[in-house]
Formats: C-alpha cells, structure tokens, sequence
C-alpha cells in the first residue's frame, strides 16, 4: 500500500506544471552590431510594433523557425512591424555559416556578450518576445513547436492595429 | 540464452528524439564463440507531441565454448528480438513505454517497459524513473533421431522486475554529470539447462565428476553508477564513469570506463575507450566442490566467478551526404573495434584435464583467459 | 529485500518531492539557455549511437555477473 502512495505521488508530481515568465513590463532598452556592421537599437523602433527573436545556430527549433519568421517579416514590414533576430553566440561564425546558407530579409544583431539576453531574462531557446508600439512587452513564447507561428501572427495583428 | 535488455531509451529533455534510421551488422568472436547479425532500428515523430521506435535485431551463434566442449557438443542457433516503443511529451514531460520479445529455440522473453522523465531547474536536471517487467520461458533443447528439439520433460519459468531512477546534471556549460540506482529482482528459473558444476572424485580417471549445479530461486540486484562528461575547448569529449553492482548471491562488482570523442574538420569523429571491469565470485560458486553435495547451492557459472577484464575501444565515423535524396539530412557511417581481455581467477579450464586426464590434476588446471574481439559496422540516416 | 524495498520507496518519495519543489522553485539555472552551445554539440550527447550502446551494454550483461545502470538520458540544447 505505501508502495502504490509512493508511485502516485511521484507520477502526479511530474504532471505539475512549470512556472511561466512575466510580460506588461516595459521593454528594456539596448543597442547591438548588426550583421551589416551597424549598430542598431531598440529606441529607433518607437512607434512599431517590434519582434525580438533570440536564436543560436546550435539550436534546432530556432533553425527550424527562422523561414518562418521571414514571411511573417515579409507579410508585415510595411504594416509598422519590424522583426529583430537576436544572435546569442559568443562567437559569430557559427550564425554566420548558418545565414549563408539559410539567409533571412529581417535584421540579425549579435549579442556576444549575452547582455540583452539577460536584460530581457531569457528562459529558453528559441525565446520570441513582441513588444507594442508604446514600447511594452505584451507576448513571451519560450521554445518553437510547429504551429507556434500561428500564435505570433495573431498576436501582431491584435497589435498591428492598435 | 537470452537476456533482458532494454531496447535503448532515446535521450530526451523536452524534445523528442530526432527521426533516424540506424542499420548495423555486429560479430562477437571469442573464446570458441562467435555471434553475429544485424541489428535495425527505427525512430520516427509523429506530430509534436509522440515518438516511437522499433528494432530488429539478431544473434546468430555457433558455440564450441569451454563450457560446451566440456559437457556438450558444439551448436548454432539463432536469436531473435524485435522491440516497439512509444514516448509522448506534455511540456517537461516525457512518458515512455515499450515491448521486447526475444526468441530463440530453448528460451523466449517478453519484456514490457515503463519511464516518466521530468526535466526541472531550468531543464538542468532530469529526473526519470523506471519501470521493467519480463516473463522467460525457458526450455532445454536435445537431440532426438539427429534433430534437436525442445526436452518435453523441462519448462521452466523466471519473471524480472527492474527500477530504476536517474538523474542528470548540467554543472557547468562544459559539464554534465548523471547518477543512476537500479534495483531488480529475479524469481524462478535463473539457471542453465546445460551447466553442470564439477566435485573431486578421485574413482574417476579425470579426477573429478560432474554435476548437476542447483542454484537458489530468487536474486535481488542493486546498482549504483555516476559519470562525469566533460567538453575540451577544442573541441573534444572526455567521459568518466564508474558503477557499483551488488547482489544476494554474494556478486560485488566494479566497473570503471573512460571514453575520448574527437572530431577532426567537417567530417570524421574519433573515439577511443576503455574499460575496466572487476567482479567477486557467487558465495555458491566453485570451480572444483570438494565432494558431491557439498552445499545446498552449487555452481560452476563462470559468469559467477571471480575475474577482472579490460576491454580497449576505438571508433571512427564519417559524415556525408547523399545529394540525390534531399529527405535525407545527414548520414554517417561507423566502425568500431573493441578487444575484450578476460582473466578469471577462480575458474579453471577443466578441459585440460579432460583431455589429458592424469598428467594435470583436477584442480591444477591453468586459470582460464578469454580473449574477445568486437566488431560493428552500422550506417546511420538522419531525417 | 527488506532494506533495498524501503530504500527504493524512500527514493522514489524524494524524487516526488523534489519534482513538486521545481515547479515552484527560487533557484535560477546558473547556466542559462543561451550558453548551451558546448552541451548542445552532438559529442556531448550521453548516448550518441544508441544501437551500438545497447549492443555493447547487451555483450558484456550476457558474460558478466553486473547489470543495470549504464545510462541516463538529459543534457543537450535544452531547446523548448
């Protein structure tokens, strides 16, 4: 009997579920070199509805997100969206191998020092943050499951129109 | 022989395997023995949230072993095993179960498996726990009219029942620790139909006379390993691991590994390892009993005995691609050598004085070695 | 049998609590998501080739005494 207790105890305490990470803050500011060698930051895209993707080229979900994250680019850049890709390596070669075969349209910024990754307490990889044209943080998605791109576009367009 | 193996739990942290397919021949050479076949196994995604595996894998044997060639006569046989296995992940959990039916003509298996795995900490820690049960039906195969068949006088049953919890630790970025308990417990039938233990009888030219062994019907095992897995700024792996076994048949038992992963440029990867493994002999085992009946559990088992063995590894593998199939997104091929040297310390070879009966006494006989080599050749396909 | 009995249910309630502590837990991962690079390299899964591992596991379970405890899965990108 204090077997079975055991066992269930321990079979429901997998099925808690995990503590999940705060939005309605206001955006942290940064600054970061682009791939082109500019240096761009978040305050030039006051007034725009901003996509902050962290990736690396060693993870396989933010690979396989990034072609997705381009046509939602491509769809809505002249909407007053833009989409900033956020690159956590220490080391640039890695992103850089990865764009040259898989480029994308959207700004890719270098972050080698991880310091807007722990600006913005990132939880996972991939971590995808959208920011409203007032500059506060509305939506927080940790990881990349197929279809999560779906919760992205509705969320920009909720926010695209305000 | 059969054994309770469990089919491979693919590695997970809140992501599911990747789709592969892995097709492999292996051949064990050694001690009179050689077992070859292929082994294939399967992994493949279904929609976000399950994976299932499946293998086929197969012993083919042909045994003139010092075992066999002391009571028996030389024998091919071969073994079958096919698995199946499902894993479904919900968040930061991933549930397993699976089945593994293994045949062979003197003995069947079906083993049935159960894991939850919980990853927590910020997915640094993963726990799991484990579950395994299997059913044997052992048979004895003899020969009747120059064919063998299945002894209708012996069926014999042994059920098993594994647990086990594992932990694995991100320490550092570089560094990645795990810590593994199993407990198991064996009932029924844990013998072999064709051992026989041996007792000095100085009526018998040889010097001895042969036995039935009788061995008790329960075993309760506890293991206990940690390893350490560290990654050189060059690029390379380095991977320490030791585990404790100890059972109610009086078994203690060390094994201490060590293992060097290096890939060089764009394509190949080197491994080269080592093992060393000790174990202290069964309470009930002998060699040589000093009279028939000696004790009330008797066995001549050298997987009982008292011996040390190391085993040299190495491995080399190389990464392509294949340009005309796209689906395929990368593939490899490997080889590996291991040479398994085996020094018993209790266990003589008693066909010495079988075959040569008066000129080496029944006990006077050199400690048996065993020397093994390895071999494994599979290619591996990425989806 | 008795003391390995209570041992294992001892463990398995340990483990139930400490599963149930990090759904809520104070304690921050000191190796943060983004600097997973080298534990995501595929020469740091635990078990690369997991079908020559349990061949191999297989070989030496057959001629030895030992079993058990050769493997555990985690580690890795730590993606999702």
């Amino acid at each position: 009997m204090r077997n079975r207790i055991a066992v269930m105890a321990a079979i429901l305490a997998f099925a808690l579920p995990a503590w999940a990470a705060p939005a309605d803050v206001q955006a942290p500011a940064f600054s970061l070199q682009s791939v082109d060698g500019h240096t761009v930051s978040l305050a030039q895209f006051k007034g725009q509805v901003v996509m902050i993707n962290f990736w690396a080229s060693w993870c396989g979900p933010c690979r396989q997100e990034m072609p997705l994250l381009d046509s939602i680019y491509k769809q809505y850049k002249d909407m007053g969206f833009t989409l900033l890709g956020v690159n956590v390596e220490p080391d640039a070669h890695g992103a850089n191998a990865w764009l040259q075969k898989t480029p994308v349209s959207y700004p890719i910024l270098y972050d080698p020092k991880s310091q807007v990754s722990q600006l913005y307490q990132v939880q996972a990889m991939p971590t995808t943050v959208i920011i409203d044209r007032q500059g506060v943080v509305r939506f927080v998605h940790n990881g990349y499951v197929p279809g999560d791109e779906n919760q992205y576009m509705n969320s920009i367009r909720s926010l695209i129109v305000q | 022989m059969a054994a309770l193996c469990l089919a491979a739990l693919p590695a997970v942290a809140g992501v599911l395997p990747e789709d592969r397919v892995d097709v492999l021949y292996h051949r064990y050479q050694g001690g009179g023995i050689t077992v070859q076949g292929p082994s294939i196994l399967v992994q493949k995604r279904i929609g976000d949230h399950f994976a299932v595996n499946a293998n086929y894998y197969q012993d083919m044997i042909s045994s003139a072993s010092i075992d066999v060639l002391l009571s028996a006569s030389p024998y091919k046989e071969t073994r079958t095993q096919k698995s199946v296995g499902a894993q479904y992940l919900h968040g930061k959990t991933t549930y397993s179960a699976g089945f593994i039916n293994s045949v062979e003509p003197d003995y069947k298996a079906n083993t049935s498996y159960y894991s939850v795995s919980q990853d927590m900490f910020g997915d640094l820690t993963t726990v799991t726990l484990s579950y395994s049960r299997g059913w044997d039906q052992i048979y004895r195969d003899i020969k009747v009219n120059g064919v063998i068949v299945n002894d209708p006088t012996f069926h014999q049953r042994a059920d098993h029942r594994v647990y086990g919890l594992s932990l694995s630790q991100i320490l550092t970025r570089n560094l990645i620790g795990t810590l593994n308990y199993q407990f198991s417990s064996d009932q029924g039938y844990l013998a072999s139909p064709y051992r026989e233990i041996r007792f000095v009888d100085p009526n018998n030219p040889v010097g001895y006379t042969l036995a039935p062994q009788i061995y008790p019907n329960t075993r309760t095992m506890e293991a206990i390993s940690g390893s350490l897995k560290y990654y050189l700024p060059y690029r390379a792996a380095l991977t320490g691991k030791y585990r404790f076994f100890t059972d109610s048949w009086g078994i203690a038992a060390h094994t201490l590994q060590l293992d060097y992963v290096q890939p060089l440029r764009h394509h190949w990867t080197f491994d080269g390892n080592v093992r060393y493994y000790r174990q202290g002999a069964a309470s009930f085992f002998s060699d040589l009993f000093p009279y028939a009946n000696y004790s009330n559990y008797m066995a001549r088992d050298r997987e009982l005995a008292a011996f040390h063995s190391i085993t040299l590894g190495v491995e080399a593998t190389y990464a392509f691609s294949i340009p005309r199939l796209t689906w395929i997104q990368r593939s490899t091929a490997t080889l590996s050598f291991d040479r398994m040297m085996v020094h018993y310390l209790d266990y003589r070879d008693a066909l010495y004085s079988k075959f040569d009966p008066g000129v080496i006494k029944a006990g006077d006989e050199p400690l048996y070695t065993l020397d093994a080599s390895i071999y494994q050749a599979f290619v591996s396909f990425y989806f | 049998m008795r003391m390995s009995c209570n041992r294992l249910r001892g463990l398995l309630v340990a483990t139930a609590a400490l599963v149930a502590v990090s759904a809520c837990s104070p304690i921050q991962p000191w190796v943060k998501p983004y600097e997973r690079e080298h534990l995501a390299d595929a020469i740091m899964a635990l078990d690369r080739n997991p079908i020559s591992s349990t061949y191999l596991d297989h070989v030496f379970e057959t001629r030895e005494g030992a079993r058990g405890a050769t493997g555990a899965v985690g580690g890795g990108c730590g993606c999702n």
